[in-house]
């Protein structure tokens, strides 16, 4: 028994985040932000204390943690999650000059409690030897009779799925939307099933003719240097949906300031800097994600797809409408 | 047992000693987690049931039973089989297989999921192979779908027979040799003992294996969600961050608790009235049979199949992955993320051996509804996803915190933050609301094996209370203690739900490490953490390997 004091002593002096440092509650993977988090530190002395996990959990410890939080920010990979947490109680608005004009309208909250940082968009890949891309159009065609068996989507539990169709919802309704899932699930090749990167691997595999996929697990595949994920990458192709009509849909990462922040001030200033020239090309460079600002150099894969037209429907929608997207789902069978 | 003279002595709270009362108080501790999730039942979430029940729900409980089912019937025999024939039969590479077989103990479920599919799926290297050989499409040739509930029934198999073959051996090893001598002279052949005689003595051990696999079966997350099979815990899930109802996740918790419950009394209901401590006073080794030449190799094959399948072969796929990467993934970082890992595994391990040794130990001197429901209701953890316990957790220490922060303010100006739950404090507690399932079965069929004789020899000799236990049970209890920590010890490690949600800034451990790179679907660069996991849960399955086998010659 004489390793308990022992045991004791290694709980108590196990780290905390000091006050000074700005704390980070991240929904976003630790390799996918934390190097600009140390840039930052280098830049400005200022330490950052990151936590990373699912953000609904994230979301729920900060709710428990109430007033005695100790995070000053909250990131997330998707708009809807923040306007949760805002409804929640837990964020606060800011203003900044510099935040307000890197970002635009509709990638951040009207009064300041979150901004986007990146975009990211929801589009379809196809078969370059089996689909031609004139025979493709929409999101809404993607349910008509002639797609039977021939395109593969990740379960319906996945935010990405949930967002899109949230987005329909705000443009068609309920009842045209749930119509619309049914026919899609009937152009299903398989049960839902892995993620993005797979369903890329099975239409390149021809197990299915199309997929809806995020745009930068494509561009990640083809350029991670491992034979088989570029082959695979290289088998299909991109096409922006909706072009003719509101655009292709997108969502950011993004991130707002926690309302029991003890550091708002360097918040506010990590918020500037990741919205900085620098950060917006890294986040294009390492991240493959569109940048939020306007005229930063993009990178090499994601200017090769070309200009395209994104939906410009307020991002806050898509959090509103979630939990009727997923019931939607739910009666729908889209697994 | 002396059980007239019981009821009077724990008939009143008075006669309760400190050490019981300090127990019970800690294990109440340990049970506002599973109270604050049990008493979510008592909250309104809307109309989300009636959504459920009209949509989904079915759905979920028809997949978890078949779940739990499939992996019942396949881990039982992949680790009852084994387990009698390393004990009682000598055959090539049995002494290496005595250990090997409980090597996939090592591998989280949802890592050997990932390899398989990467090796099986339609779109890996074997199914691209034959579509080239033979100028296939997909389409042209059937093949199994390993993403499927079949699938994860063979992949939860796979990691977790080991509960039940470590059980299962080791009851075997304790059974008397004189048992089967007995069964011979009443005219039952070698093979026929085994089925009638030793397969019943250690059917308790053999239940409290199957019954650890099945908890963690229907606690799985990470494979099933991966595989696209949608079941209770998935749904729980898909309730909580889709339709953004905790108190719906934490009433869909609640009631796979009560299943869990359920089953659990009804197996203790139908061995009620059994014994299955040896009574005689005579112990002698069982006698290993020799399998020479040819005979022996069905043994070997029948034994070496599940270690193949289940550590070598997804092993072996890791490692070629992580021959690719492990120049970017061993940072400077990746040493402290060892460090904690094992810290954390070991911390938790060796309280949870003691708080069950406590536990079990204060059921034995006192037995009663309080000792005896703490028993059981402790366990209940491993049958909860992570994430859940994880809010259980929360709430009662975010509580003491905002108070502890109150009276703190009151005496000084400074700002304390969160005392406990911003520190490892909170992690080893949630593991041991999780895994002290383990430990607790672990050490309660050890206790169960010595005889009540010996409690009245040692208090004839003046012991009583902690002095007992010191000199007559955990001399005893060795080898059953060493059991509890180390597979509590490599649970942690694998650990990762509740760990994502409550770990302190800037800590990682290897399963997060793993998690985050293979959830981005960068396999390649997971498998180096992953293989960490492994090799670190490889060590401590050794050491229990061969103290099960010094217990062994120890009895002989």
């Amino acid at each position: 028994m004489r390793f308990i004091p022992l045991l004791v002593l290694l709980i108590l002096t196990a780290p905390a985040g000091p006050a000074q440092d700005v704390n980070v509650y991240s929904g976003r993977k630790e390799a996918l932000i934390k190097p600009l988090f140390d840039e930052y530190t280098k830049e400005s002395g200022i330490r950052v204390n990151l936590v990373t996990g699912k953000a609904d959990a994230l979301i729920k410890r900060l709710e428990l943690e109430g007033e005695n939080s100790p995070a000053d920010l909250l990131l997330t990979v998707d708009a809807g999650r923040l306007h949760r947490a805002k409804e929640l109680g837990l964020l606060q608005a800011i203003t900044s000059v510099k935040l307000d004009e890197a970002v635009p309208e509709n990638y951040r909250d009207p009064q300041g409690y979150w901004y986007g940082l990146s975009i990211r968009a929801r589009v379809i890949v196809y078969s370059r030897t089996k689909i031609e891309p004139a025979q493709l159009s929409t999101y809404e065609t993607l349910a008509d009779p002639v797609w039977r068996n021939q395109l593969c989507v990740r379960s319906s539990s996945n935010i990405y799925n949930q967002s899109l169709v949230a987005s329909m919802l705000a443009h068609h309704g309920l009842e045209e939307t749930e119509s619309w899932i049914r026919g899609l699930v009937d152009n299903f090749a398989r049960d839902p099933k892995g993620g993005d990167r797979d369903q890329i691997k099975a239409v390149a595999a021809g197990q299915c003719n199309l997929a809806l996929v995020n745009t930068y697990y494509l561009a990640g595949m083809l350029s991670s240097g491992i034979d088989a994920e570029v082959d695979a990458a290289e088998q299909v192709a991109l096409f922006w949906p909706n072009q003719e009509g509101r655009g292709a849909h997108v969502n950011v990462s993004g991130a707002g300031v926690t309302r029991s922040a003890r550091n708002k001030t360097a918040a506010v200033q990590l918020l500037e800097y990741l919205v900085s020239v620098q950060a917006q090309e890294w986040y294009g460079k390492t991240n493959r994600e569109f940048p939020v600002r306007d005229g930063v150099a993009g990178d090499s894969i994601l200017q090769s797809w070309g200009e395209f037209k994104a939906d410009n429907l307020n991002l806050a929608i898509l959090g509103e409408n979630n939990q009727d997207a997923v019931r939607a789902m739910d009666r729908a069978g889209w697994k | 047992m002396p059980e007239s003279t019981l009821p009077q002595r724990h008939g009143s709270l008075t006669h309760i000693p400190p050490w019981v009362a300090l127990t019970l108080l800690v294990a109440g501790i340990l049970l506002l987690p599973i109270i604050v999730v049990a008493a979510s039942v008592f909250l309104s979430s809307g109309d989300i049931w009636q959504h459920l029940y009209d949509t989904v729900l079915a759905e979920y409980v028809a997949n978890s039973l078949l779940l739990a089912l499939g992996v019942g019937c396949l881990a039982l025999p992949l680790g009852v089989i084994p387990a009698w024939l390393v004990t009682l039969y000598r055959f090539p590479c049995s002494r290496l297989l005595e250990w090997a077989l409980l090597l996939p103990l090592a591998m989280p479920a949802y890592i050997i999921a990932y390899t398989y599919t990467g090796m099986l799926d339609v779109a890996g290297p074997l199914q691209s192979w034959l579509r080239a050989a033979f100028a296939w499409q997909y389409g042209d040739y059937w093949f199994p779908d390993i993403r499927s509930l079949p699938g994860a029934v063979l992949m939860l198999s796979l990691v977790l027979y080991p509960y039940i073959y470590l059980l299962a051996r080791a009851a075997l090893l304790e059974q008397s040799a004189s048992v089967v001598e007995v069964a011979r002279t009443l005219g039952v052949k070698p093979a026929g003992a085994f089925f009638k005689v030793l397969l019943p003595l250690a059917r308790p051990a053999i239940i409290v294996g199957l019954s650890l696999v099945l908890m963690e079966t229907l606690a799985d997350y990470g494979t099933v969600q991966y595989f696209g099979v949608a079941t209770f815990t998935t749904g729980i899930f898909r309730t909580w961050f889709g339709l953004g109802s905790s108190i719906a996740a934490a009433q869909l918790s609640a009631l796979l608790m009560l299943f869990v419950l359920f089953l659990i009394i009804l197996e203790q209901y139908s061995r009620r009235q059994s014994r299955y401590h040896d009574t005689s006073t005579r112990h002698d080794r069982l006698e290993q049979k020799r399998l020479r030449g040819l005979r022996g190799l069905p043994a070997l094959a029948v034994c070496a199949l599940p270690v193949l399948f289940g550590f070598v072969i997804p092993s072996g796929q890791l490692l070629i992955w992580g021959m690719q990467t492990w120049r970017t993934s061993m940072d400077s970082g990746f040493f402290a993320i060892v460090v904690n890992s094992i810290e954390l595994a070991l911390i938790t391990a060796v309280l949870a051996a003691l708080l069950a040794l406590a536990v079990s130990y204060a059921r034995r001197q006192q037995p009663g509804i309080m000792t005896n429901s703490f028993n059981r209701l402790l366990g209940m953890g491993y049958a909860v996803p992570g994430a859940v316990i994880a809010v259980g957790v929360l709430i009662p220490f975010t509580w003491l915190d905002r108070h502890l922060g109150h009276w703190f303010g009151l005496l000084s100006d400074t700002d304390p933050g969160l005392l406990l739950s911003g520190t490892i404090t909170i992690l080893v507690f949630a593991y041991l609301v999780r895994f002290l399932a383990l430990s607790l079965n672990t050490v309660d069929a050890g206790l169960a094996k010595i005889k009540p004789s010996m409690d009245e020899a040692g208090k004839s000799l003046g012991l009583s209370g902690f002095r007992l236990l010191r000199r007559v049970h955990i001399p005893i209890l060795r080898g059953s203690l060493l059991t509890a920590v180390l597979l509590v010890f490599v649970d942690v490690l694998k650990e990762l739900p509740a760990t994502l949600i409550l770990r302190p800034f800037n800590f990682n451990t290897l399963a997060v490490r793993t998690y985050e790179l293979a959830n981005e679907e960068r396999l390649a660069d997971a498998a180096f953490p992953a293989l960490a996991i492994v090799l670190a849960g490889i060590i401590p399955v050794i050491i229990l390997s061969r103290a099960i086998s010094q217990s062994r010659s120890a009895n002989a």
